[in-house]
């Protein structure tokens, strides 16, 4: 598993990386009540904005942490937003995504360096 | 920037698990380890502890004993009846400007002896300064600094006070009385900003940690933050100054008419005789190009504070925008408060809210989102 300072990670899984927010992340935010997902088959580039997800008290953005294609989503957590507060690194993964390339992942955080990161 | 004030209950909040954030030149806690989604619900359901100890506390007597005078002073800045309100009662009012719009909204109580105004933590100074220069030279104005503001809300307020003292299950909605409690004299008012049944307590400073510490031994008790706070006015249709309330807006803008006493309007006992009235007064008569609604969005995305609102999907002029907006815990879904045209602010009205760059229907409701549920005195 790999980490970014977004406090997102990303599971490799053959050819495409699963994303998700991170637990710390999930707890900051608090009990999410909307999330927006992008489109099945659109192309992303670092830092773009592709995920809406609301709180009771506010708004925030998820960014794309690689360049890549979006190949999948995960609908259930739009149908029921509390999954990615109670298993935010399972049933709570936000999108798959198709790497441009592969050996991006190495510029990302290890779970060492995250828990330093956010510690 | 970095002289950020605490309240008393800093420490408390801390324990707690509280998350701070700066609001109105204080530190102060937005949500416990409890959540603000369990925090809302809990104060729906039990009894929620609130400290809102940032607010200003001002007392106002005459310097001359003469109480027709204090009254007829205050009356010169409120749009309201101070001569009915009896003595130990309290009322919903606000300053006005010149403008018709107003300084601060805020509750005031007759103490027999003195007035007392909660006012807004980040309007107190001004609050405070307003009336030094209004009505200083016939009125003592005292900014208390040595009292704390706890707030217990929720059905079960009422029980866990009268544990203390019986003197609570004898107040009703908008009562004031002096309780001791633990040994302590509070100031207690039976109101709040959630909706619900509950109370507000003017606590001296240095008893008020003993005394919430107290409360939080019940287990019906949960610390509250300003979060679910926010979230409880807004399912309650109480304005929040600064984002529904403003220098610009005026009392009938925002649709608390209710607010400009019946003895204070056009034909009344008192007319007019307080800043703005003539334009207040004129809106009352002839009314307004814009009025606050109540918003109820048809899709699941909150519809915020700053959302630009269009009569249809496609058009290009804006009519109006939205001041309040989030996540109503108790109905599972987004509600909004929003100023709109005023020929358009009627009930079941379809407008468009614009957010991130989508356009989202939203219906024109009524006020209050969820009931509430204060214990109001009815007639014997």
């Amino acid at each position: 598993m790999k980490f970014t300072e977004e406090h997102e990670w990303l599971r490799l899984e053959g050819k495409v990386v699963v994303v998700g927010i991170t637990e710390h992340a999930a707890e900051q935010l608090g009990d999410l009540v909307f999330v927006e997902l992008p489109d099945v088959g659109v192309n992303v580039s670092k830092d773009d904005e592709i995920v809406v997800i609301e709180s009771v008290k506010a708004a925030s953005d998820i960014l794309a942490p690689l360049d890549g294609k979006i190949t999948e989503v995960n609908d259930s957590i739009v149908e029921d937003p509390s999954l990615v507060n109670s298993d935010p690194s399972g049933e709570g993964w936000f999108f798959k995504l198709e790497l441009n390339n592969l050996g991006d992942l190495d510029s990302l955080m290890t779970k060492e360096q995250y828990d330093a990161f956010i510690s | 920037m970095t002289n950020i004030k605490k309240t008393p209950l800093y420490e408390l909040h801390d324990r707690l698990g509280a998350k701070f954030v700066p609001f109105a030149g204080y530190k102060m806690p937005v949500q416990y380890s409890t959540g603000v989604m369990k925090e809302h619900l809990h104060t729906r359901s039990s009894a929620g502890l609130f400290d809102v100890s940032h607010m200003g506390q001002i007392k106002v007597s005459s310097k001359r004993g003469d109480a027709v005078g204090l009254l007829n002073c205050l009356e010169e800045l409120m749009p309201c009846d101070l001569r009915f309100l009896s003595k130990d009662r309290q009322c919903y009012s606000f300053f006005t400007n010149d403008r018709g719009g107003l300084s601060d909204d805020l509750m005031i109580a007759n103490r027999g002896s003195h007035f007392l105004i909660i006012v807004n933590a980040s309007r107190k100074l001004d609050d405070f300064s307003h009336l030094e220069k209004k009505i200083g030279d016939r009125c003592q104005i005292e900014l208390l600094a040595d009292r704390s503001l706890l707030a217990l809300q929720g059905p079960l307020a009422s029980k866990v006070l009268e544990k203390y003292n019986s003197s609570f299950a004898r107040m009703f909605f908008l009562d004031v009385k002096t309780i001791t409690l633990l040994g302590v004299e509070c100031w207690v008012s039976r109101s709040g900003y959630t909706g619900e049944d509950g109370f507000e307590l003017s606590i001296p400073s240095e008893d008020v940690k003993r005394i919430a510490e107290e409360f939080l031994t019940h287990e019906d008790v949960l610390p509250i933050g300003l979060g679910a706070r926010d979230s409880l006015r807004l399912e309650a249709g109480l304005c929040l100054y600064g984002n529904d309330l403003d220098e610009i807006t005026t009392p009938i803008e925002a649709n608390l008419n209710w607010a400009v006493h019946k003895v204070r309007r056009i034909g009344g006992e008192r007319e007019g005789g307080f800043i703005g009235d003539q334009i207040i007064l004129g809106q009352l008569a002839s009314g307004t190009d814009i009025k606050r609604v109540a918003l109820l969005p048809k899709e699941r995305a909150p519809i915020r504070e700053g959302c630009a609102l269009f009569e249809t999907a496609e058009s290009t002029s804006s009519v109006g925008h939205v001041t309040s907006g989030g996540f109503s815990p108790t109905l599972q879904k987004p509600i909004s408060l929003a100023y709109i045209k005023s020929d358009l602010a009627t009930k079941n009205n379809e407008l468009f809210a614009e957010v991130r760059g989508k356009r989202m229907g939203v219906t024109v409701t009524t006020l209050p989102f969820v009931k509430t549920k204060y214990k109001i005195k009815t007639k014997e």
